[in-house]
């Protein structure tokens, strides 16, 4: 079966989904015919997260999002937030954004799009909630729209002040938003949210999570009346909300969520945060596949998520943020709509490519029987190849072979190797842990010394795949690794 | 009558200049403060500082 995206509405009323779109984004910019949606999704649907880096598995490979911070004023308080650091709900935690009025976001805006053809979707994520600090939210979008008509918009928010806004997200043609849901039962929800600010008054208590859970839900079904696509995001905070997310993503499947994403506490005492503080662990990698395996059945999961900071700047796994602070950003910018228009058509025709490639990778795996499920890492820069060199990787792509096929399932951060000298045993032996339960490295290249330690841990490398596409390097791996132990036996 | 922000604990992120009813709170260089003249505890208006109310910091919004 191809994976091409990691993405398909949830199965009931599938029609539903924007049917009334009224706007067909013009053939001219868009990859219009090219890249032809999986038989599995609706036109529609595909039209709206084919370049959308975060809904669609296979975009991520090509586009960029990029986040502004403007709305850092905040409704509710989460325990895994302090509010020193941006909101833990769509960033990871522990980091300061650049904090813009909604002028320099628009300038900030024009000069990236400028520079990085890749870009295609501008998010509004915090740092506080996009929803409650509204006014600021809604003044970039409406000024960027001006200048750069086809950059879709998506944003973030717990959802409380979603209802609130509900009549301009829809009127403003922003088709994606974000809402982090932990809980669907406010006793749960107690020992996440110590208190709201609702109605003019802090609330506290099971009060307070009734109030948010009834909200959430509401604001689930608006944007689903509305044809709006929801992702839903949820913290897995092991010991308090984790068996609970089973619920949680068959509720939200219900309301007609489009994509569940499970994200996992990062906690840190040197955050301050309370869970920090009062010792509540995050999962373990393992802990979080575990988790996301026996809920993929239900809504599809979002594996490549990657808790972008709310200033991240482009593929998803690398920011470019740093390049762009606002002291390298002009007082007067033009648009120039050149780079983004060549860059999109490159991408059709390399979709076509990769799809191709994928559906012959499966069936290669697909002829060889009862071989095992395998995890492989893949070292890749961007564009679905395995093009990056293992020093410099600061993440694994995570994929499963079978002989059921080959697909993405998670991506693991890890230190950068050639960080340049001393420590390096170190880092490797923290690279090795965060490996645990993979078989196989490919990359582009690798040093002898990290190669034979990692196979004395237990792990495979190959870098013989190098500037493959990931699919077509995996399955030819996988028959050579079998094909050669069945000579071994002969 | 009237309420303060510590300056020290503020993160700056502007929900009380956003929820005050009376426009007491505004930024001056980049501290928010309150106008004690504009405010009234929100009195009659509300049943608690909407300020207090809102702020994510402890005892940051407190009577002056
Ligand atoms: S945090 Fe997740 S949803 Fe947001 S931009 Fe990053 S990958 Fe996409
Ligand atoms: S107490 Fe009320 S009136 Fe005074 S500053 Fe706070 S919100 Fe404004
Ligand atoms: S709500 Fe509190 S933290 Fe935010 S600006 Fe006002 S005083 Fe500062």
């Amino acid at each position: 079966m191809s994976q091409l995206i990691n993405i398909q509405p949830l199965e009931p009323e599938r029609g539903n989904i924007r049917a009334s779109s009224p706007e067909q984004p013009s053939c001219a910019s868009s990859a219009c015919g090219k890249a032809s949606a999986p038989e599995s999704l609706d036109p529609d649907v595909w039209e709206k997260v084919k370049n959308h880096p975060c809904y669609s598995e296979d975009a991520h490979q090509y586009f960029a999002r990029m986040h502004v911070a403007v709305a850092p004023a905040c409704n509710i308080q989460c325990h895994y937030c302090n509010r020193k650091y941006d909101c833990a709900n769509e960033s990871r935690p522990g980091v300061v954004s650049e904090r813009m009025t909604p002028e320099q976001a628009v300038r900030k805006v024009v000069t990236v799009a400028n520079e990085v053809s890749q870009l295609s979707v501008l998010g509004i994520a915090g740092p506080g909630d996009a929803c409650y600090d509204w006014a600021k939210t809604k003044e970039t979008f409406e000024q960027v729209a001006k200048v750069i008509p086809d950059i879709k918009f998506c944003l973030s928010t717990n959802g409380l002040a979603l209802a609130d806004c509900i009549d301009d997200i829809t009127r403003m043609n922003i088709d994606h938003v974000t809402l982090t849901i932990n809980m669907v039962d406010p006793e749960v929800g107690a020992k996440i949210y110590p208190w709201i600010f609702f109605n003019n008054k802090r609330w506290t208590g099971i009060e307070a999570s009734q109030i948010l859970h009834e909200r959430q839900m509401l604001g689930l079904e608006m944007l689903k009346k509305r044809g709006i696509l929801a992702k839903v995001n949820s913290v897995m905070i092991p010991g308090v909300n984790d068996e609970h997310l089973l619920e949680v993503n068959r509720v939200v499947k219900e309301k007609g969520a489009f994509l569940h994403n499970v994200m996992p506490l990062i906690s840190d005492p040197a955050h301050g945060t309370h869970f920090g503080l009062t010792g509540q662990r995050g999962p373990t990698n393992q802990e979080l596949m575990n988790l996301q395996n026996r809920l993929s059945d239900g809504t599809k999961l979002m594996r490549h998520c990657r808790q972008c900071r709310a200033d991240a700047i482009g593929l998803l796994g690398e920011d470019r943020g740093q390049e762009f602070t606002m002291d390298k950003i002009p007082e007067e910018v033009a648009y120039n709509p050149a780079n983004r228009d060549s860059y999109r058509d490159i991408v059709a025709q390399e979709r076509g490519e990769h799809l191709e490639q994928k559906q012959s990778a499966d069936k290669k795996l697909a002829v060889l029987e009862e071989k095992p499920t395998i995890l492989v890492a893949v070292a890749s820069k961007q564009g679905g190849r395995i093009n990056q060199h293992f020093g410099h990787a600061q993440e694994f792509q995570i994929y499963e072979a079978s002989p059921d096929g080959v697909k993405l399932i998670g991506h693991r951060k890890i230190p950068p190797y050639c960080t340049g000298g001393n420590g390096e045993d170190e880092v490797l032996d923290r690279i090795i842990s965060a490996l645990d339960g993979v078989q196989a490295v490919l990359c582009a290249r690798i040093g002898d010394c990290p190669r034979e330690k990692l196979e004395k841990a237990g792990i495979k490398v190959s870098d013989a795949y190098a500037h493959d596409w990931i699919e077509s390097g995996i399955s030819a791996w996988y028959s050579a690794c079998f094909s050669e132990e069945k000579r071994q036996i002969a | 009558m009237s309420y303060k922000i510590v300056v020290e604990n503020c993160t700056a992120c502007g929900a009380c200049e956003f929820e005050c009813p009376n426009s007491a709170i505004s930024m001056k260089g980049d501290e928010f403060i309150i106008n004690a003249d504009k405010c009234t505890e929100c009195e009659g208006q509300f049943d608690s500082p909407q300020c207090a109310d809102v702020c994510p910091m402890p005892d940051t919004c407190i009577p002056a």
